[in-house]
């Protein structure tokens, strides 16, 4: 088929630059460790409060200013309600829900995710100012949906 | 003057043309007020709850608007290129969808109205409507199904008719838009017969919800081209006529409608990118699948502006950009659809960042989201639509465009530019900032970053505000147009240039086409849906959170 010359070119560098972007988020997605939250770790959301560890939800120091917070978005909240971390912290969140699909996002970060039942879902941020960050639902979940939220400060 | 098209067909398009805007109407009530309670202007009555309005917005204008206006425009062109009018079995096919489709509307609205289905146009489970929800979307569905057979069938007729013969493109272009959405809808159509169906009516207990959430989204993306394709219709084949040009190459415009068929569907992992049960191998296979449309994308973007550039110079435009003043700035069939293309740039742009794997958390279910989809099926789209409405209706009821009616119609397409400015602008802003989509007021307990989001909010209301204007001018102009003088307007179709060189027969093989899109979408989904199967995970009970 015939295609005209200023439309290959056209073409040509639209595809060479589309290339060159699909292999900078597939570098940064496989060897730099940016790849979306996507961990697999099954749960029954019915029995989240008897599975460890959302048995004790809650934040646990794992390594010098390193912590894991294992959090439960339920409607409409999140629990436990509230967490202070020192500055530079890194928590590992895990968030599960026991009913309907939810959202964990921070604004100002890149912490963003999908908390979908019976599924854990996984992500790590390091907090290095300090201050009162809102952690709000951003997936629709019912009547309450605006009043899902709680608070992480930093100090 | 004789009547240009048979009455029993233009009564089947015009029929769907106002049935599409009533429904558009009606969404537009509904955004008109979410967007003054989001901006604090008002409270809602009693009774009525935000999300309610959400549901019937997204439903109205995603699922209604767009389904019933595709249809009917894909029915005209079918009269216009394949044999003048339509076949009695694709007529009466078209009639039973539309009753269908129609009913299915109705008892959907019914049901948001009654509070029983406030789980929004995406229906997430484990959130539970009513069953009856559930099955007037089956009707909306199925009901585009006979409609589609109806425009297969007048095609099938025709190439047997014309056996070794190219078919119209604008019936080519027709019939892969329907082909796309017959294709796409099998997943929805799983979705809701088989899971949820069953689970609402409690005959199930429980419902894999990973599972029905990509069944969704392998139908959710196509769903955006099968309201992108009719607006590329009118770019490639109605423009160039309007403008007094040529289609700048038929076998081009055929290989841009095959790619999207292609690459639309295996796609839907975009869309859950933040989602856990996902493996990050098959979310990015399906970004870089996701990718390839910008491919016809660039050669659609290529077509239109060398049509544009070689009507210009021929009409003796000179120098680098002579052309640009030539084209047809007040005539509304031309600018409206101008409009719309010159918003898909950036709306095309915005949707590359949605699309970049990690760079999606940044603005994952934020308003920027919202502004996107806004910018593309409710600009983009909805203007092209816009000027369609503005000649496909006078030449089927036998009226003519009056001056009157083209300025009109020039000054909705600026009152919608404007408001969509404001509204989709400040959503993109207050989106990076964080502000999420799908939210009634709040200012979460006075956090200052929410508090921050506020004036866009405001600004958010003033856009929606002059969209809704311009909303009650359309309909205006809509009921307009069948009241103008009787005589002829064209339908226009434009002819490919003498210089472009013949069309492979390849790209109307459909069997090698549909098998390859099959081959694209069992390679993209059927590992990850194989795992969701094989999850142990018990699945959800419905749960009624409104």
């Amino acid at each position: 088929m015939h295609i005209h010359k200023l439309e290959k070119i056209w073409l040509t560098f639209g595809i060479a630059m589309l290339i060159v972007f699909l292999v900078v988020l597939g570098v940064a997605t496989f060897s730099m460790g940016m790849a979306p939250p996507s961990h697999s770790h099954a749960i029954d959301p019915e029995q989240i409060e008897n599975t460890p560890p959302f048995d004790e939800p809650g934040l646990k120091q794992v390594g010098e200013n390193e912590y894991e917070a294992v959090m439960i978005a339920y409607t409409f909240g999140y629990k436990p309600n509230d967490l202070t971390v020192p500055v530079g912290a890194t928590v590992h969140f895990k968030v599960t829900s026991p009913d309907v699909v939810h959202g964990f996002a921070i604004p100002n970060t890149n912490v963003n995710m999908m908390i979908v039942p019976g599924e854990v879902n996984h992500i790590t941020y390091t907090f290095d100012e300090a201050g009162e960050y809102l952690v709000l639902c951003n997936e629709y979940c019912g009547g309450g949906h605006e009043f899902m939220r709680t608070v992480i400060t930093v100090q | 003057m004789e009547h240009p098209v048979d009455r029993r067909d233009s009564r089947l398009v015009l029929s769907h043309i106002i049935f599409a805007y009533i429904a558009m109407l009606l969404g537009g009530i509904a955004g008109l007020l979410q967007g003054l309670v989001r901006g604090g202007m008002i409270e809602l009555p009693a009774g009525i709850g935000y999300y309610q309005l959400l549901t019937a917005h997204g439903v109205l204008m995603a699922l209604v608007f767009t389904t019933f206006f595709i249809i009917g425009f894909l029915y005209s062109t079918a009269v216009k290129t394949l044999g003048g009018k339509l076949l009695p079995v694709a007529r009466n096919l078209g009639w039973l969808g539309f009753i269908h489709m129609a009913f299915g509307t109705l008892l959907a609205t019914v049901m948001i109205l009654l509070n029983k289905a406030t789980v929004l146009y995406t229906f997430y489970a484990p959130m539970q409507a009513s069953p009856f929800f559930y099955v007037a979307l089956v009707f909306i569905v199925v009901g585009s199904w006979m409609s589609g057979f109806g425009l297969f069938y007048q095609y099938k007729v025709w190439r047997r008719e014309h056996k070794g013969k190219l078919s119209p493109l604008l019936a080519f272009m027709a019939i892969v838009t329907m082909l796309l959405w017959q294709i796409a809808t099998i997943g929805v159509a799983l979705e809701v017969l088989l899971q949820l169906i069953p689970w609402s009516f409690g005959w199930v207990e429980t419902v894999n919800v990973m599972l029905s959430r990509t069944l969704f989204w392998y139908f959710g993306h196509p769903l955006v081209y099968f309201w992108l394709l009719p607006a590329y219709m009118c770019w490639y084949v109605m423009i160039p006529k309007i403008i007094g040009g040529k289609i700048f190459s038929d076998a081009l415009a055929r290989l841009s409608f095959i790619l999207f068929l292609l690459f639309s569907i295996p796609v839907g992992f975009h869309h859950q990118l933040m989602e856990p049960g996902i493996s990050p191998f098959w979310k990015y296979l399906q970004v870089v699948l996701t990718f390839m449309v910008v491919i016809p994308s660039l050669m659609t973007a290529f077509s239109l502006f060398a049509t544009f550039e070689i009507s210009g110079r021929e009409k003796g435009g000179r120098g680098l950009f002579g052309w640009w003043k030539l084209l047809p700035w007040k005539d509304v069939r031309f600018f409206a659809p101008f409009v719309g293309m010159l918003v898909f740039i950036p709306a095309g742009a915005g949707g590359l960042i949605n699309a970049s794997n990690q760079m999606n958390a940044v603005v994952h279910n934020t308003l920027w989201v919202t502004g996107h989809f806004h910018l593309t099926v409710a600009t983009s789209v909805a203007l092209t639509f816009f000027g369609i409405t503005y000649w496909l209706v006078p030449a089927m009821s036998g009226r003519t465009l009056t001056a009157r009616m083209n300025k009109l119609g020039i000054i909705q397409t600026i009152l919608w530019a404007i408001g969509m400015f404001f509204m989709s602008g400040s959503m993109h802003t207050v989106g990076l900032f964080g502000s999420p989509r799908r939210t009634a007021y709040t200012t979460y307990g006075d956090h200052p970053d929410a508090v921050l989001w506020m004036p866009y909010h405001v600004a958010m209301a003033i856009g929606g505000t002059i969209l809704f204007i311009a909303v009650l001018l359309m309909i205006y102009n809509l009921f307009a147009l069948m009241r103008t003088p009787q005589g002829y307007t064209e339908y226009p179709i434009a002819e490919v240039t003498e210089h472009a060189e013949s069309t492979p027969p390849l790209l109307e093989r459909w069997g090698v086409w549909i098998s390859l899109v099959v081959v694209l979408i069992l390679l993209a989904y059927t590992v990850p849906v194989m795992e969701m199967l094989q999850h142990d995970v018990p699945g959800s009970k419905g749960f009624v959170t409104w």
